[in-house]
């Protein structure tokens, strides 16, 4: 139900400003490039999304997916504990975090859209605590450099584009902690 | 280094075609048949947005976004925040490229070593997409009851901001 009154407020919460500030047709127009936009940015992933699929596959048939999961092991299973067993799982996790730290962002979500098929079987429907967990991983950011950022700050004439690592490094961190420790918490709260 | 950066992904792809050949997968077959597995996955991501982006388009759209921004900005100033920073926090769940946009504009008009510009680099740096990857995330895994996920994001994005402004002045405060 979350997203269900997020997306309604978003939708009122638009129409009224729009009108308030006399942008109500920009903001009809806007509603049909949304619309628009969805199929043209999922047809632009959908490549990259099937290659990253395959290639997960192959690391999953010739054993390399279970290599990087096991040296991941210590500390996914404590962050999933109901899926600590669940080998597949923990495969597609492990990829996911792996690409994240690369800063494959496109690599990343399929690999973690399949560990999310591969957990919501259990629960279909319905976002158990280690779905939870994973999209709260997810949306907090843990690249180790970068380079997207790095590049607008050259393109402003920076020298040391680089030099806000330590301080990315820092906030990534305390930012994931902040999620991981949230969803922790709200799991033992939630009643559903 | 930056060649080895932009080099990452085919390394990648051929670093595990050759360990699948070694241990003697049919490494084709097997990204034929997970590539497949994607192509049902799109299927599922593509209701998910187009549900969310005509709503982000909507309140790009109207000013909401700028009305908060006027709001918010002593608040953030009393948590140490730089209140220049606020449009960039509001569009960053919600937007990648619009953050990306709202954040360029910050680092080229105060420059790229001014606080403003890198808090705005080490916040655009240390979050994501928030909205975007849960939608995307659960319509492809189907699911409806998302329970705490939204806000526990939520508090991982605020913790982000935080920190972002406060590690800039931890690292750049002389």
């Amino acid at each position: 139900m979350a997203m269900a009154a997020i997306w309604t407020g978003m939708v009122v919460v638009s129409i009224l400003c729009g009108l308030a500030q006399g942008s109500g047709t920009q903001v009809a127009a806007a509603a049909v490039e949304g619309a628009a936009a969805a199929v043209e940015l999922s047809l632009s992933m959908a490549g990259i999304l099937c290659l990253w699929m395959g290639v997960m596959e192959v690391m999953r048939r010739s054993g390399l997916a279970e290599g990087l999961s096991r040296l991941l092991r210590p500390v996914l299973g404590r962050l999933y504990p109901a899926f600590a067993r669940d080998r597949e799982v923990m495969d597609s996790i492990s990829a996911n975090v792996s690409a994240n730290l690369l800063g494959l962002g496109n690599a990343a979500t399929p690999l973690g859209i399949r560990a999310a098929r591969l957990m919501s079987r259990r629960t279909p429907g319905v976002a158990s605590d280690g779905l939870c967990m994973l999209v709260v991983c997810n949306t907090a950011s843990i690249q180790l450099i970068p380079t997207t950022v790095a590049g607008v700050r050259a393109a402003a004439g920076c020298r040391t584009p680089f030099d806000i690592l330590p301080a990315v490094w820092l906030a990534s961190a305390l930012s994931v902690c902040a999620g991981i420790l949230a969803a922790w918490g709200l799991s033992k709260l939630w009643r559903d | 280094m930056e060649l080895l950066v932009s080099m990452l992904v085919p390394l990648i792809l051929a670093g595990t075609a050759l360990y699948g050949m070694a241990r003697r997968v049919d490494v084709y077959d097997a990204l034929l048949s997970g590539a497949g597995e994607g192509l049902g996955v799109l299927l599922r991501i593509v209701p998910a947005l187009a549900a969310l982006l005509p709503a982000v388009y909507m309140l790009r759209a109207s000013g909401a976004l700028e009305l908060a921004s006027g709001i918010l900005a002593p608040v953030l100033e009393a948590v140490g925040i730089p209140p220049e920073t606020v449009g960039l926090m509001l569009v960053r769940p919600v937007s990648g490229s619009a953050a990306l946009g709202v954040g360029a504009e910050l680092i080229s008009a105060y420059g790229p070593d001014s606080l403003v510009g890198r808090t705005a680099a080490v916040m655009l740096g240390s979050t994501e997409t928030t909205f975007y990857t849960i939608a995307v995330y659960f319509g492809a895994a189907g699911i409806v009851k998302t329970r705490y996920a939204v806000p526990a994001a939520l508090c991982a994005d605020l913790a982000g901001f935080l920190a972002a402004a406060w590690a800039v002045r931890l690292f750049f405060s002389s």
